[in-house]
């Protein structure tokens, strides 16, 4: 579905990415794991044409989509899920999902993802009227992947989505992305907690300092070496 | 009978309402701190002057001033694209200076500091606008024909477009939307607006000079638009009655005119300070300015 060969990108003039050549296949989840600073966050980045990309191509479906602006990544099937969430806390969920579908301009089409997102996500449809702020964090990242599922993706990029969630909602939240992996969404999903990411990832990357240091499924976890490096506390 | 003051000060009003809710547009609502709209404002007074002093009628002239105006507007939008806060707002007062050094010095086109006067009043085809009581009439239809288009506009998908560009640029690229086309629009509409009032205020003084646009005019306007609160039209309407008509009994009071300047420039940043501490989000303020 995915396939990177040689990406080297950063910021500015700053190389974070150094090379990387990587596959997602469609339907599976892929969990990008590793150290802070390992370029995670900046992988996905490069995806979504939102850091400096120096060399390398990115294939989604056979096409370059290396450098396609942001806006037209949507049009391919890809939606991205940024770290922090980043709703609309001044608008109500209900506007935020608005947001999410004004890529459509049929309004029967758009209420009705937004009504399939509510019988996906039925926290949501309790709190469609209220803002966005009032929620709690995990239901924010909830009504952040709901907004971008409203698109229809059929690849869906994750960052951190865990980052400042308690356990029961991180629980909660790696479970809908369970469910809408069942649902044909292949995934890639960057994540701080990876033991959670690779228990649910059909394929594991494993950066460091911008590389791909090991890949594997979901043995990986067994690997002393990982397992000391990178899991030492788990 | 309205006596001539109290029209006068109704007209000044109904153009600095426009004004006002234009900027909102672009400041409130799109989050574009933009320093540059007083540029807009001498853009279409003196698109509307130049055209109708040498014959386009004015009707023409006024539609120029907004569309002449809008044009810079994207222009600058255009040009400005990837600044954003402090650095967009040094760039569009930028813009400021740059216009106000072309009225001062191209002298073929502007005349210069000696300006452009006899501003002919405007003339509707049919009817002629002589009399300021009919003069605030049309400054009236205009105000209110604005705040309708404004407020269509930030009420309707695009408008929320807007506000989400405002609370979170990234977010609403990654969710498919160009946001640089979308703020071009919204800035090309809010100097659009801008050069309207531009053209008001030409053809009311019938007198423009470099200095009625010098970058300390955006103080007042920057003023009302925090005051009556960032993302709403109600707010500027009321703000703009209570600023314009504020330092008002100054003039009674027997202040000589080299004094009631500064104390007016006093009030409004007396006004800005108390509302910063005290209500923060203006008089009906939708984002807080912490």
């Amino acid at each position: 579905m995915i396939k990177i060969e040689k990406l080297q990108s950063g910021y500015n003039k700053t190389k974070i990415i150094k090379g990387l050549d990587m596959v997602a296949v469609a339907g599976e989840i892929t969990a990008i794991i590793g150290p802070n600073g390992a370029g995670k966050s900046t992988l996905l980045k490069s995806v979504f044409n939102l850091c400096d990309i120096y060399s390398g191509k990115i294939f989604y479906k056979e096409e370059n989509i290396k450098k396609l602006p942001t806006h037209d990544l949507i049009n391919f099937g890809i939606s991205y899920v940024p770290q922090g969430r980043q709703v609309f806390t001044n608008m109500t969920v209900k506007e935020n999902l608005e947001m999410g579908a004004f890529v459509f301009k049929d309004k029967e089409l758009i209420n009705k993802n937004i009504e399939d997102i509510y019988r996906k996500f039925p926290i949501l449809k309790q709190k469609q009227n209220q803002d966005a702020a009032t929620l709690s964090g995990g239901q924010q990242q909830l009504l952040a992947i709901a907004r971008s599922l409203i698109q229809n993706p059929q690849l869906l990029l994750l960052d951190e989505p865990s980052l400042g969630l308690s356990p029961k909602a991180m629980k909660e939240v790696f479970k809908k992305i369970q469910e809408i992996n069942k649902e044909g969404v292949s995934v890639i999903i960057v994540e701080q907690n990876a033991k959670k990411a690779v228990e649910i990832a059909d394929r594991t990357y494993i950066l460091e300092n911008g590389k791909i240091a090991l890949s594997g499924g979901k043995e990986i976890l067994k690997n002393p070496k990982i397992k000391n490096i990178y899991f030492g506390g788990i | 009978m309205l006596s001539a003051y109290i029209i006068h000060l109704l007209i000044l009003i109904g153009i600095y309402l426009i004004l006002c809710l234009s900027l909102q547009l672009a400041l409130g609502y799109t989050g574009l701190l933009n320093l540059g709209h007083i540029a807009f404002y001498a853009i279409g007074a003196y698109t509307s002057a130049l055209l109708t002093l040498s014959g386009v009628p004015f009707i023409v002239s006024f539609l120029m001033a907004g569309i002449v105006s809008a044009l810079f507007g994207y222009l600058l939008a255009f040009s400005t694209n990837k600044l954003k806060g402090d650095y967009l707002a040094l760039a569009t007062l930028g813009f400021t200076f740059v216009i106000y050094a072309i009225a001062l010095n191209w002298t073929d086109l502007t005349n210069g500091a000696l300006g452009l006067a006899g501003i002919p009043k405007p003339d509707l085809g049919i009817l002629q606008i002589k009399s300021n009581a009919f003069y605030l009439f049309f400054v009236s239809i205009t105000a209110v024909f604005s705040y309708l288009i404004i407020n269509k506009i930030v009420k309707s998908p695009f408008g929320k477009v807007l506000e989400a560009i405002r609370d979170d640029e990234l977010a609403v690229r990654i969710l498919g939307k160009n946001t640089f086309k979308i703020k071009n629009y919204s800035l090309a509409v809010s100097a659009f607006f801008a050069g309207i009032a531009g053209s008001l205020y030409a053809h009311y003084i019938t007198f423009i000079d470099p200095s009625s646009f010098g970058f300390m005019q955006i103080i007042p306007i920057l003023s009302i638009v925090i005051i009556g609160g960032i993302a709403s039209l109600r707010g500027t309407v009321l703000a703009t009655f209570v600023l314009v008509l504020l330092p008002e009994p100054l003039r009674f009071i027997g202040f000589p005119s080299s004094v009631v300047g500064p104390v007016r420039q006093i009030i409004y940043a007396l006004m800005l300070l108390l509302i910063l501490m005290y209500r923060p989000k203006g008089f009906y303020g939708k984002v807080s300015l912490e």
